[in-house]
C-alpha cells in the first residue's frame, strides 16, 4: 500500500523583515505527513515550529515572508493559494488549535457562537441549525450541560474547557488536516491527557491528520506516530517515534532525548543542550546550524547540509550521524 | 443589568457631592465679597448689603452650605441680574440648543473617527493611515474658536454657501412648533421642511468645527486599539478557521477595538463641553455656553455658577451612559456586577 | 547621557517631523524672549489713517481696527501666552507631583485625599471648571494661571502616584530610609528626582493644551485686557471682521497660536519616545 501524503511541505523558507534585521526563521524544510497518521514537530522554543504552522496556514504576520517552497495539500500548493481561495479552505480542510486557549476565544462572544461561526461559514450548517450543531460539537467534545456552557463567554470558563471549545471550532467542520501548536502547554496533567486522547480520537475517527507540535519528546512518543526534529529552522531528522527514541542518529535529537525525563531517567541524568540557537539574523549563517553547539563538528560540516536516508522512513541532516 | 445601573450611580454620589461642594466654595470661600459680584459691579453699599442678607452671606458658612443645598433640592440656582429671570429655567430654555450642536457635533465626530482608526488600522502604512495621522495630530492642535472663525470666513464670506454666523434659525423663518426642543428634530415632526433645511445650514459650521477638534482622540485610540486587536490572539484563530475577512474585521476585531473607544468618549466630552462655550461664542448661538459668557461679562455671578454646575451633572450624567454603554458591549462588565 | 543622547538622535532620524517641531520652538522661544526688541513697530500704537489694512510689505500681517501693526502684536504676544503656559504647567507639576508622590508613597488618608480632590476635579468638563475659577478668582491673568493649573493637576496626580507607588519599595529607596533619613527627605530627595523624566514628558505634552486653553479663556473675555496683545483675545478681536472680510486681524494670531500648539504637541510626543519608548503608540 503506497501512502498518500495529506500534506507535503518541500523546500520551505521563511524570513521576517523586522527593525534590526532579516531573520530567516525558516531554511528549506520539508516534511510530510500521511493521512491518518500523527506527526510531531518537536524542538526547543524558538527552532521555528509555530512560524511552519502559520505559513502552511497562511497566517504568518505581515512582516513574514514566504521566500522559497510549497506545501501540497490535496493536489494544490497551499503557499501558492489566493487569501480568498484558502479563506474557503482554513477551519473546512485545514484547521489549527492554538497554545492558551484562554486568548484565542473571542473575550466578548458566547463560545456556541464562535462554533456556529465557522459551521456557518463552511456550510456545516444553516444558520437557524447552527446554534444546535454548535451544541452537538460540545458534546461531541465532552463538555458537560452543553446547552448551558454554549452561552457562556471564555471567561467564564477553565483553560481546559476553553481548549475543548477551541478543539470544538477547529474540527466542526471535519478537517482533513489538524495542526495542533502545543495544545495542552498551560493545561495541567490531568486534563492535558484528556485533551490528547480526545484530539487522538476524533483524529482516528474521520481518518484526519495532525501535525502535533510540542516540546514534549514523551508526549510526543506517546501519541504519534512520527516525530520531526527542527533546530533553528531547519529539519535535523526525521523518523518514527520508536525509532528515533531506540536510535536517534543526528547528535542534537540525541541530546534533546537525553533532556527528557523518561520512566527509567531520574532528575539527575537529565542532561541540559549546551549553548543556544545561533542569531538567525546573521548574514553568515553556517551551513549547519547546529555546529556551534555540536561536538561532532569536522570540516565536512561545512559543505551543504546533506540529507541522508538511514532507515525505514528515517532522514537526518548531518554529515557525522551518530 | 439593573444591578449594574445601580452600582454606577452608587459611584456618581461622591462625585455630584464633590461638583456640588466646589460650585458652592466658587463662590463663597474664595478672596473677594461674594455680595458684591451678586450686586453687579455698579451696586451701591446699601444695594450690596441688601443682596448679602438676601443671599444669606451673613450667616455662618455651614449655615450658607446648608441653605444652598435647600436651594439646590428646591431647583433653585438663583436670578440672573441683568434679566432677572430664575438661572434655572433660562438653562432649560437654552439647553435643547446647545445639546442639539453638541449632539450633532459627537455624531458627526464619532461618525469620521471610527471608519476612520479603522481603516488606517486595517490598511496601516497606506496613505489613508498617514491621513490618520495627521489628522490626529493636527485636529487636537487646532484652537476650536478658530477652525470657526475660519470656516465662517470661507464659507459664509467667501464662497456664500453658508449662511451667517448668526443663531440657530434664519431672522426670516420661524421656529419650529417646540416638542423636543432640537430644531431639526421638530422641523420634521412638524413636517416644515423649510425649517430643517434652514436649521441644518445655520448648525452646518459649528457643528463640524466641534467634530473637527474631538475627532482626534477618538480616532487615534480607535487606530491603537483596532492595530492591537487585530495582532491578537483570538483573531488570529478566526482568521485560522477561515471566518470571511468582514467577520473577521468587524464580528470579531472590531467589537473589541471599540471597548477602549467607548471610555474615550468621556473625555470627548469633556472637550465637546468646553468647546461648546467657545463655538458658542463664535456663531452667536443660543445656548448656554453664549448665556454664562455674557453673564460673566457683566460680572453676573448666578449664570455663571448654574451653567458650571448644570454642566457638572451633565458630564457626570454622560460618564454614567457611557459606562452602561460599555457594560451592554463587554459581558465581563455586565456579569462582574 | 551618552546612549541618550544616541537614543535622541536616533529618534530624530526616525522622526524628522521631531525636529521640525524643534525648529519652531526655537523660532518661538526666540520670539518670547527678544520679540519687544525685534517688533518693527510698537505693538500699542494705534495708528488712525492705517487702520484695517490687508498684508502688505510694510505690514506683512496688516493692521487691525486702531491701525496697530499685526505682525508686532502677535510677535509680542509669543512672550505672554508661553508665560501663562508655562507658569501653569510649573504649578501644575509643583501640586501635583508633590500630592501626586505623597498619595503614592504613604498610601491610607493621604492617597485617599489626593485621589478624591483629583476625582472632584476630573467630574467637571475641564474648560467649564477653568472659567468657573476664573470669573470666582477674578478676571486676571495670573488666574488664568492657576485655574489652567487646577484642571492639569489630576494629569500629574495621576502619573506621580503611579511612579511613586512602584518605586516605594525599590531599594535605593529602602537604603535611604535605613539610612536614618526622614520620610519627607526620601520622598522629596529620592522618590521625587527619580520620577523626573516621566514628568517631563508629561509637562512637555500637557504644555500645548495649556496654551489652548488659556487662549480660550482670553478668547471669551476672561483674564488678558486689551490692549495688551494675546492671541486668544487678538481672534477675538478679529472675530468681529470675518463677515466684512478683513480675514488677517483674525487669521496670523489665530495660526500662529495654531502652529505653537502643534509644535509643543509634537515636541512632547517626541520627548517621550526618548525619554519613555515603552508608553510610544
Ligand atoms: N513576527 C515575528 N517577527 C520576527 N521574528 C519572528 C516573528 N515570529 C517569529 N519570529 C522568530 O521566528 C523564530 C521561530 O519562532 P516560533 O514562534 O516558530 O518558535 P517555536 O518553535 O514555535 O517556539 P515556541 O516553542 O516558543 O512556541 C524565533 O526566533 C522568533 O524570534
Ligand atoms: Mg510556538
Amino acid at each position: 500500500m503506497v501512502a498518500i501524503p495529506a500534506l507535503a511541505v518541500e523546500d520551505l523558507s521563511v524570513e521576517f523583515r523586522t527593525r534590526s534585521g532579516v531573520v530567516k526563521v525558516l531554511d528549506h524544510v520539508g516534511f510530510t505527513v500521511e493521512k491518518g497518521e500523527t506527526v510531531a514537530l518537536v524542538g526547543e522554543s524558538g527552532s521555528g515550529k509555530s512560524v511552519t504552522a502559520f505559513a502552511v496556514m497562511g497566517i504568518l504576520d505581515a512582516a513574514g515572508k514566504v521566500t522559497s517552497g510549497r506545501a501540497m495539500f490535496g493536489g494544490s500548493d497551499l503557499l501558492a493559494q489566493s487569501e480568498r481561495d484558502l479563506a474557503e479552505l482554513r477551519g473546512r480542510e485545514l484547521s489549527m488549535i492554538f497554545q492558551n486557549p484562554r486568548t484565542a476565544l473571542n473575550p466578548i462572544r458566547r463560545v456556541g457562537q464562535q462554533i456556529a461561526d465557522v459551521l456557518v461559514r463552511h456550510g456545516g450548517a444553516t444558520r437557524p441549525d447552527a446554534p444546535r450543531e454548535a451544541i452537538k460539537m460540545l458534546k461531541k467534545v465532552r463538555i458537560p450541560d452543553p446547552e448551558r456552557r454554549a452561552e457562556a463567554y471564555p471567561f467564564e470558563l477553565s483553560g481546559g474547557m476553553c481548549q475543548r471549545i477551541m478543539i470544538a471550532i477547529a474540527l466542526a467542520c471535519r478537517p482533513a488536516l489538524l495542526i495542533a501548536d502545543e495544545p495542552t502547554t498551560g493545561l495541567d496533567v490531568t486534563t492535558q491527557a484528556v485533551i490528547m486522547d480526545l484530539i487522538g480520537e476524533l483524529g482516528r475517527d474521520s481518518g484526519m491528520a495532525t501535525i502535533f507540535i510540542t516540546h514534549d519528546l514523551g508526549l510526543a512518543a506517546e501519541y504519534c506516530d512520527r516525530i520531526v526534529v527542527m533546530h533553528a529552522g531547519h529539519i535535523v531528522e526525521s523518523a518514527p517515534s520508536r525509532a528515533l527514541f531506540a536510535n536517534a542518529r543526528h547528535p542534537y535529537s540525541a541530546k534533546l532525548l537525553a533532556a527528557t525525563p523518561g520512566e527509567t531517567a531520574s532528575l539527575a541524568s537529565l542532561v541540559s543542550i549546551p549553548g543556544g540557537l545561533p542569531d538567525l539574523r546573521r548574514a553568515d549563517l553556517p551551513a549547519c546550524r547546529y555546529s556551534g553547539r555540536c561536538e561532532r563538528l569536522t570540516d565536512a560540516c561545512a559543505q551543504p547540509l546533506p540529507h541522508k536516508t538511514v532507515g525505514e522512513r528515517h532522514d537526518v541532516a548531518c554529515w557525522n550521524p551518530l | 443589568m439593573l444591578k449594574l445601573l445601580l452600582s454606577r450611580l452608587a459611584t456618581a454620589i461622591p462625585s455630584i457631592a464633590g461638583v456640588i461642594v466646589v460650585t458652592f466654595m466658587l463662590t463663597r470661600l474664595l478672596p473677594g465679597d461674594p455680595a458684591a459680584y451678586f450686586a453687579g459691579l455698579a451696586a451701591s453699599p446699601q444695594a450690596i448689603a441688601e443682596v448679602r442678607t438676601k443671599l444669606g452671606l451673613d450667616k455662618s458658612l455651614p449655615e450658607q452650605f446648608v441653605g444652598y443645598i435647600v436651594d439646590l433640592a428646591h431647583g433653585n440656582l438663583g436670578n440672573s441680574l441683568s434679566t432677572g429671570q430664575p438661572v434655572v429655567a433660562e438653562i432649560v430654555n437654552r439647553l435643547p440648543a446647545s445639546a442639539e450642536l453638541t449632539l450633532v457635533a459627537l455624531f458627526l465626530a464619532v461618525g469620521i473617527a471610527i471608519p476612520l482608526g479603522v481603516l488606517a488600522a486595517v490598511k496601516q502604512g497606506t496613505w489613508i493611515d498617514h491621513l490618520c495621522r495627521i489628522v490626529t495630530t493636527a485636529g487636537v492642535s487646532l484652537p476650536v474658536f478658530f477652525t470657526g472663525l475660519l470656516m465662517a470666513y470661507v464659507f459664509y464670506y467667501l464662497l456664500q454657501i453658508a449662511p451667517a454666523p448668526t443663531g440657530r434659525l434664519d431672522a426670516f423663518l420661524s421656529a419650529p412648533t417646540d416638542i423636543t426642543g432640537f430644531y431639526l428634530i421638530d422641523s420634521i415632526l412638524t413636517g416644515n421642511l423649510e425649517t430643517f433645511r434652514g436649521a441644518l445650514s445655520q448648525l452646518a459650521l459649528p457643528a463640524i468645527s466641534m467634530a473637527i477638534f474631538s475627532l482626534a482622540p477618538l480616532a487615534r485610540m480607535t487606530r491603537g486599539s483596532m492595530l492591537s486587536v487585530l495582532n491578537s490572539d483570538f483573531v488570529r484563530t478566526a482568521r485560522a478557521s477561515g471566518l470571511a475577512p468582514r467577520t473577521v474585521v468587524f464580528t470579531y476585531a472590531f467589537r473589541n477595538a471599540v471597548l477602549p473607544v467607548i471610555t474615550t468618549l468621556g473625555m470627548v466630552f469633556s472637550f465637546l463641553l468646553g468647546a461648546n462655550v467657545l463655538v458658542e461664542t463664535v456663531f452667536a448661538w443660543p445656548g448656554i455656553g453664549l448665556y454664562a459668557v455674557n453673564a460673566l461679562l457683566t460680572s453676573d455671578y448666578a449664570p455663571v455658577q448654574g451653567f458650571v454646575l448644570a454642566m457638572a451633572v451633565l458630564y457626570i450624567a454622560l460618564n454614567l451612559l457611557i459606562d452602561l454603554l460599555y457594560g451592554l458591549v463587554d459581558p465581563r462588565v455586565r456579569l462582574d456586577s | 547621557m551618552m546612549p541618550l543622547l544616541r537614543h535622541a538622535r536616533y529618534v530624530l532620524s526616525e522622526n524628522p517631523v521631531t525636529g521640525l517641531a524643534f525648529g519652531l520652538f526655537t523660532l518661538f522661544l526666540i520670539a518670547a524672549i527678544f520679540g519687544p526688541l525685534i517688533a518693527p513697530y510698537n505693538p500699542l500704537q494705534s495708528d488712525a489713517v492705517n487702520t484695517l489694512k490687508p498684508p502688505t510689505w510694510a505690514h506683512p500681517f496688516g493692521t487691525d481696527q486702531l491701525g496697530r501693526d499685526i505682525f508686532s502684536r502677535v510677535l509680542v504676544a509669543a512672550r505672554l501666552d508661553l508665560s501663562i503656559a508655562f507658569a501653569s504647567v510649573i504649578l501644575a507639576f509643583l501640586l501635583g507631583a508633590l500630592s501626586g508622590v505623597a498619595a503614592g508613597y504613604f498610601g491610607g488618608w493621604t492617597d485617599r485625599i489626593v485621589g478624591r480632590l483629583a476625582d472632584t476635579i476630573m467630574a467637571f468638563p475641564l474648560f467649564v471648571l477653568a472659567m468657573g475659577i476664573v470669573a470666582a478668582l477674578g478676571n486676571k491673568v495670573i488666574n488664568i494661571v492657576i485655574a489652567t493649573a487646577i484642571i492639569n493637576f489630576p494629569l500629574y496626580v495621576r502619573v506621580a502616584r503611579a511612579e511613586a507607588n512602584v518605586r516605594r519599595d525599590a531599594g535605593f529607596v529602602e537604603a535611604a530610609r535605613l539610612s536614618g533619613n526622614g520620610e519627607a527627605r526620601v520622598l522629596l530627595g529620592h522618590v521625587l528626582p527619580n520620577i523626573m523624566p516621566i514628568m517631563m514628558v508629561q509637562m512637555s505634552l500637557t504644555m500645548g493644551y495649556a496654551i489652548l486653553n488659556a487662549a480660550g479663556l482670553s478668547f471669551i473675555g476672561l483674564g488678558v485686557r486689551p490692549p495688551d496683545a494675546e492671541w486668544g483675545i487678538m481672534v477675538a478681536d478679529g472675530a468681529n471682521f470675518i463677515q466684512s472680510g478683513e480675514w488677517w486681524v483674525a487669521f496670523f494670531p489665530g495660526v500662529t497660536l495654531m502652529l505653537a500648539v502643534f509644535c509643543f504637541n509634537l515636541l512632547g510626543d517626541g520627548l517621550r519616545d526618548i525619554i519613555d519608548p515603552r508608553q510610544r503608540t
